[in-house]
């Protein structure tokens, strides 16, 4: 055991243990593998452009008071349900859930058992699962094509708070549903951090869409860990939307264990001042026939920092495999950066696969020519901007979640609509 | 309308233009031929205010106004149009929307009101069926996978759009064929008047079979070195530059 007290986890020495106890075996190896867990640096592969060193000099403390100023909302039209700090805002959430979806609070559960995808011996997870505020399950019963998104909202408020929250997912056989995400943070929320965790089953034949809206503040902490199984037949997208952050890092892993399945990954991520965002993301093609569709792209200003890691994994056995990935930046200033690594590891022989990462800057030539019709210099470079992330957010299915994110990019960076 | 007078500007120290007058009045129509890298592009360059070039010297007034001391969209917004020799495509950026951000920058400039959506669509419908241009592309990115003349005919629709006092078309006639040089023709000649003023530049006195113009200029070597009426365009093209050369040399 190290004995250098920068790398011991110190920012979690005031929080209480949770009493929630959905997979006791482990639980129990998470809280022993926190004993001696130290911060990864950034000599850790995983690790290597975010720095974790700045948890350290918060400790985070649990808040259950959840009155918030103002309510937050992506979807009008949807059943939602508000968290505040992982704590559930009764008077903001709906009580009445659309017909063949059922949830079960996490906290005071006493009849669903779980068998988690977690793993215990990686910190976020371990912390997640030693000190969770509250979870919830979704449950799409088969066959339901549910017409109503459903929307779970949380909110960070406070100083230097910790939200410590587990969503788990089941989509059944031939079920079709949206699922919104949407992360904020209230108006003076200092030092908060959402450490998120999510888990999905989308059992054969089933759809699901999963739009995750992320608009906290530039102080604000996230880590999200998703880690999503497919089963034959089904198709899984996520549109990862990360519009405001401090620290963000998104650990999406995908696993299609079944045959003949489809997988949609679209990412944005619009940084400016100091912000630093971090997507990882895994797609592992275990079985044949399969197809695969991922395209992220930042736009990143001032000193902001970008990462993208994305791995595409297609196993020995997985023949007749389509997998595309694709990566583009801009930077749009001198001091920003972005440290993009798409990967492909092929066992198999009969696929087809690419994968590609560019970056660069707003193209003059096109900047002048808008300015020449009267176009002012922002307005032309805005016109740009939003020209080139518009190729991912057109890939949100839910009008009102794309009307939304188009709203809240023109509100921050004031885009041309 | 303008008027240049000694224009010098030079390009990574280059000396392009050296020592250009020239002077436009409304209503009239100037054509300007010369040999190729003799600064006809340039010129159009620097007056649309472009910032790779340095203007070491001369005035260029703007219907009164100090041209030079201007931003690239304050000239657009005050009625200086330039149609490109070669214009850019820009994936993504609707023709529409960018017109209707152009549109109303240049009315917020003059104090003007917005255009309402449904005045700007008409205008659309006007201005496409000028220019014969399919309004598909008008709502397309802008010149992206445009032919070479769909994207001059795209130029002159723009500027249909934006009505300029004065219009500076580059080689708008190059790689058209004759039906799409009569619509571009028929375009420029519906949008002038009294108040507008256009500088066509060509190569090919075909053109000037269609937009008449009132004077035709020789650049040559970064000057103005002759002037004379639409018959010179002939002239030219008969007998190329080499006369004008030996002129120059007595
Ligand atoms: N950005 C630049 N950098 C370097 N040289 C330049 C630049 N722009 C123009 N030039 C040079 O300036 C000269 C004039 O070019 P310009 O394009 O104005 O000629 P032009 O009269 O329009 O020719 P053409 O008939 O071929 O269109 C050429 O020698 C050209 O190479
Ligand atoms: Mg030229």
């Amino acid at each position: 055991m190290s004995t250098d007290s920068n790398k011991g986890i110190k920012f979690t020495e005031q929080l209480q243990s949770t009493a929630i106890n959905i997979d006791p075996d482990l639980k129990k190896r998470a809280n022993d593998f926190l004993k001696d867990a130290e911060l990864p640096t950034t000599r850790n592969e995983a690790w290597k452009y975010t720095r974790l060193a700045k948890l350290n000099k918060v400790a985070f403390v649990q808040n259950e008071d959840t009155s918030l100023s103002r309510s937050f909302e992506i979807d009008r039209e949807a059943c939602r349900i508000t968290f505040v700090n992982g704590n559930l805002a009764t008077n903001l959430s709906d009580l009445k859930l659309p017909e063949g979806v059922n949830i079960v609070r996490l906290r005071g559960n006493q009849h669903e058992q779980f068998k988690l995808k977690t793993n215990p011996e990686e910190l976020f997870g371990a912390i997640n699962l030693s000190y969770l505020s509250d979870g919830i399950y979704i449950h799409v019963s088969k066959k339901v094509k549910v017409d109503q998104p459903i929307e779970i909202i949380h909110v960070l408020k406070g100083s230097d708070v910790i939200s410590n929250f587990k969503t788990i997912i089941k989509a059944e056989e031939f079920s079709q549903v949206n699922i919104i995400q949407g992360f904020f943070a209230e108006d003076g929320a200092s030092s908060c951090f959402m450490n998120n965790s999510l888990e999905i089953d989308v059992m054969d034949n089933a759809i699901l869409s999963l739009d995750k809206i992320q608009d906290e503040n530039k102080e604000a902490f996230h880590i999200s860990n998703e880690m999503i199984d497919q089963q034959k037949d089904s198709t899984f997208t996520i549109n990862t939307h990360t519009l405001n952050g401090g620290l963000v890092r998104n650990n999406l892993n995908i696993r299609v264990l079944g045959t003949n399945c489809s997988t949609n990954l679209f990412g944005t991520y619009l940084l400016n001042g100091r912000q630093h965002v971090d997507n990882h993301t895994v797609v592992d093609h275990k079985v044949p026939h399969c197809e695969s569709n991922e395209l992220y792209k930042g736009v990143m200003n001032d000193q902001s920092t970008g990462v993208f890691n994305g791995k595409v994994f297609v196993r020995e056995d997985a023949q007749k495999i389509n997998a595309f990935q694709s990566n583009a930046n801009i930077l749009l200033s001198d001091t920003a950066s972005i440290n993009s690594k798409p990967e492909l590891e092929i066992y198999a022989d009969d696929v087809k696969c690419s994968h590609g990462s560019t970056t660069g800057q707003l193209d003059e030539e096109a900047i002048y020519y808008l300015q020449t019709r009267g176009i002012s210099k922002t307005s032309a470079r805005n016109l740009l901007i939003r020209a080139f992330v518009e190729e991912v957010l057109e890939n949100i299915a839910n009008e009102n979640v794309r009307q939304f994110t188009e709203s809240r990019l023109n509100d921050r960076f004031n885009w041309a609509l | 309308m303008i008027k240049i007078q000694n224009l010098h500007a030079s390009v990574e120290g280059k000396e392009i233009l050296r020592g250009l007058d020239l002077e436009i009045k409304a209503g009239e129509i100037h054509a300007i031929m010369g040999p190729n890298g003799s600064g006809k592009s340039t010129l159009a360059s620097v007056l649309a205010g472009r910032e790779d070039y340095e203007i070491t010297e001369g005035s260029v007034e703007f219907d009164g106004q100090d041209l030079l001391d201007m931003d690239t969209e304050e000239r657009a917004r005050e009625g200086l149009f330039l149609a490109f020799q070669y214009p850019v495509e820009i994936p993504g950026v609707s023709n529409i929307n960018f017109l209707r951000t152009a549109l109303n920058e240049k009315r917020e400039y003059l104090g003007q009101e917005a255009m309402s959506a449904k005045d700007f669509m008409a205008m659309v419908r006007e201005k496409s069926a000028l220019v014969e241009l399919d309004p598909k592309l008008a709502s397309r990115s802008v010149n992206e996978g445009f032919s070479g003349g769909e994207k001059k005919r795209n130029e002159i629709f723009q500027m249909a759009m934006l009505e300029p006092k004065l219009a500076i078309l580059d080689e708008t006639d190059s790689g058209l064929d004759i039906d799409a040089l009569r619509i571009v023709a028929n375009g420029v000649n519906t949008l002038k008047s009294k108040d507008n003023a256009t500088i066509v530049i060509t190569h090919y006195q075909r053109l000037l079979d269609y937009i008449v113009p009132d004077y035709v200029h020789v650049l040559f070597d970064g000057k103005i070195v002759k002037t004379g009426p639409k018959e010179l365009a002939l002239e030219l093209e008969e007998k190329g530059y080499d006369w004008i050369k030996e002129e120059l040399a007595q």
